[in-house]
């Protein structure tokens, strides 16, 4: 078909084989109706199953979070911390102040590696029509190269605690193994002062690219911080609340979220059910706009002021998530620059010790991709008997589809190539995280197998 | 292991992807600030997680990180090893299985029936393999994560056309460079350091516990005399076999010395049986 052809035709299908700039591995399928109407909206998981929760069985509590940390390398620490939090509750831990404060410092550093990475070298390109973040610097001098800084500060700050920023080492049931060199940890104050002031003035650059605008009406999802702005306290059950009035305990999760299982993807659908339904359920959005929606209040001046000046309150558009994510990365800086300043003495002990016992447990943390769940049951001899995971990116996936299915009547006069970049700049707003995705558990299943996708 | 092909002027970079959790790829992103730089230096013409941009090939050095675990996955990494003058594995995933290999010693369909509620719909091998197990690899960067010195040593090795230069002793000689009181001696915690390749920079003992083998058996390692020590000073044998068994169980090395051990705990449980 000719240019001039394929710019009058109404599209008939979307393909993208290849969803790039997201980690893991996904495609996108979509049917267009012989009268226009969106028939099929897949964004589809191919990413290989790695059945997590099923080889989690049988290892050694002290073992879960080095195992854990491999679901993910981008946001490892989430995982890392949603384990231990679930896994101290099953065991009676209570952490002390000063061990919370380091774990809030270090979800801090994950934050900020993560949405540099998003922001900077996945998702601005697509404001600008480029194909990567290598291609920017040639258009935006500066911007690209003060993202990279600001991941490598967020890198430096994961070391110092963990270890190394990928599948830190440090982490452990009970604290750390070894107490976080303090001076080390103020060493990186100027760093993370100049890194607020810099996601800051990124704000101002992202602020004035040309933005879609898709507003929806999104029921936000979130981990309710017991301190400042992230979700990390692992000293308190914490409770999970909704845009939408929700307010539960951690462990309530399943009463009011199921996962389905669809037949184009090896991700699971999470929904937002009453308690009791079996079928049925809502799609729900988790994530930087939904921790916005629920706790802009919380935000440390700086961001906060940053927030007003640039986000509108709520924030209904996923094509803003760039400016929340760096809402966020500013946060971030400013509240991990406050904690580091504190850090005057190794904190001692830096591990509480524990008695293996019978016992079951559940957590959640914001990851930077949105709200994380997990829970253990443990045996006498402190081994794990059954895991269940239920990941950020899951969650969003039903919201993803949602979202895909009222954006498409827009953009079907569109060539296909145009449309196929504007649906996948649309996924890329939600920072999908798809080897997350890739892995948990089970529950009801109430969609019958789909017929052929392709004429 | 051999040395790259000399390289064209701007070498032809593309990065693959199979099971994994993308943290090696990350490594890439990182590169110690010197991202744009190898981005200048290489043409990247398949990146999935980093570009939109996607040139067929041939390439001339291709990064897989990932282990296969689904049929699918099994005909791609003949294609890829087609495309790519050097293939490089990065990571525990592409060198040895990565932690997904766990479900070797089970039953996939066992396993993913435990995940998912309809396990028709997935498709997966029963198994989690290195990709030497079905292609022959060019050169391999171990650990878990990939070390992002090692990594633009591999870079700048290509570009000037010689072979890698990676340490070739275990973790026990960095342990030492880097000054950690050794945790398996003086505090007797079971540590694979002494069987385990250099890389990580001696990270785990120096933050007071034991390393668990994220780089690979390292060379000629006596797995044998290591676990007959910690043994005889009193680790369980159980606690030695989920040891061995992480992020780089399938090793041959970690495999073998696993199983060995399992078949003497099994063992030892018949005998005590009246």
């Amino acid at each position: 078909m000719s240019d001039a052809a394929s710019r009058t035709a109404p599209v008939r299908r979307i393909d993208v084989r290849g969803l790039a700039r997201v980690e893991g591995a996904g495609s996108l399928r979509v049917r267009i109706g012989p009268d226009g109407t969106v028939e099929i909206v897949e964004f589809a998981i191919f990413e290989p199953p790695r059945f997590f929760e099923r080889l989690l069985v049988g290892r050694e509590v002290r073992e879960v979070p080095d195992i854990v940390a491999r679901i993910c390398g981008i946001c490892p620490v989430a995982y890392q911390l949603a384990a231990c939090g679930a896994l101290e509750a099953a065991l009676g831990i209570r952490l002390t102040p000063e061990l919370g404060l380091l774990r809030r410092l270090l979800l801090a550093a994950e934050w900020i590696q993560s949405h540099a990475v998003h922001v900077f070298l996945l998702h601005a390109a697509d404001y600008l029509g480029l194909d990567s973040g290598f291609e920017i610097p040639a258009r935006l001098p500066g911007f690209v190269e003060n993202g990279l800084r600001m991941k490598e500060i967020g890198c430096r700050l994961l070391e110092v605690l963990g270890g190394r920023a990928v599948h830190p080492v440090n982490v452990a049931v009970g604290g750390f193994h070894r107490a976080p060199d303090p001076a080390a940890i103020r060493g990186l104050v100027p760093d993370l002062e100049w890194g607020r002031d810099a996601a800051l003035a990124a704000l101002d650059v992202v602020s004035r690219f040309a933005t879609p605008a898709f507003p929806q009406d999104y029921e936000g999802v979130a981990v309710a911080p017991a301190t400042g702005s992230l979700a990390a306290d692992a000293e308190a059950g914490p409770r999970i609340v909704s845009t939408a009035g929700l307010d539960i305990p951690c462990a309530a999760f399943p009463t009011h979220f199921v996962e389905r299982q669809v037949p184009h993807s090896t991700g699971l659908h999470c929904l937002h059910t009453d308690p009791g339904a079996t079928t049925g359920g809502r799609p729900y959005l988790t994530g930087p706009l939904a921790r916005l929606n629920l706790f802009r209040d919380r935000l440390p001046p700086t961001a906060r002021r940053a927030a007003d000046a640039h986000v509108a309150h709520p924030c209904r558009d996923t094509f803003q998530s760039i400016r929340v994510r760096l809402v966020e990365i500013a946060a971030a800086f400013e509240e991990a620059a406050g904690m580091a300043r504190a850090c005057h003495a190794a904190v001692a002990p830096c591990r509480i010790d524990f008695t293996p016992r019978v016992g079951t447990g559940s957590h959640a943390v914001e990851a930077p991709r949105g709200l994380l769940w997990h829970r253990y049951d443990i045996d006498s001899a402190g081994l794990v008997t059954a895991a269940t995971i239920v990941p950020p990116t899951s969650q969003n996936l039903a919201r993803i589809e949602a979202d895909l299915r009222a954006f498409l009547p827009g953009v079907l006069d569109l060539p296909e190539p145009e449309a196929a970049r504007r649906c996948e700049h649309l996924i890329r707003n939600y920072d999908p995280c798809i080897s997350c995705a890739a892995h948990f558990l089970t529950v009801a299943v109430d969609r019958p197998p789909a017929g052929p996708c392709r004429p | 292991m051999t040395a790259p092909p000399p390289a064209p002027l701007r070498p032809r970079l593309a990065v693959f992807k199979f099971a994994s959790c993308d943290g090696c790829q990350l490594q890439l992103l990182d590169a110690q600030g010197r991202l744009l730089e190898i981005a200048e230096r290489f043409t990247i013409d398949h990146f999935l997680e980093a570009s939109s941009r996607d040139l067929p090939g041939p390439y001339d050095i291709g990064l897989v990180e990932g282990s296969i675990s689904t049929p699918a996955d099994v005909a791609r990494i003949h294609e890829i090893r087609g495309q790519c003058r050097f293939l490089v594995t990065i990571g525990a995933c592409a060198t040895a299985g990565g932690i997904q290999a766990l479900r070797n010693w089970a039953c996939a369909a066992d396993y993913a029936a435990a995940v998912y509620a309809r396990p028709e719909y997935v498709a997966t091998l029963a198994t989690s393999t290195p990709i030497a197990a079905h292609v022959p690899v060019d050169f391999e960067l171990r650990g878990c994560p990939i070390d992002v010195g090692q990594l633009v040593e591999l870079l700048t090795a290509v570009i000037v056309g010689r072979r890698p230069r990676v340490a070739p002793h275990c973790v026990c000689v960095e342990c030492k460079a880097r000054g950690t009181v050794c945790v398996a001696v003086a505090r007797g915690i079971p540590c694979l350091g002494p069987v385990t390749q250099a890389g990580c920079g001696g990270l785990c003992p120096a933050h007071d516990r034991e390393c668990f083998g994220c780089f690979g058996p390292g060379p000629q390692p006596n797995l044998v005399s290591l676990t007959g020590f910690y043994q005889h000073h009193g680790t369980p044998r159980d606690q030695l076999v989920r040891l061995l068994r992480s992020v780089s169980a399938w090793a041959d090395d970690f495999r073998m010395e696993s199983d060995r051990l399992e078949g003497a705990d099994a063992a030892a449980k018949a005998e005590a049986q009246p």
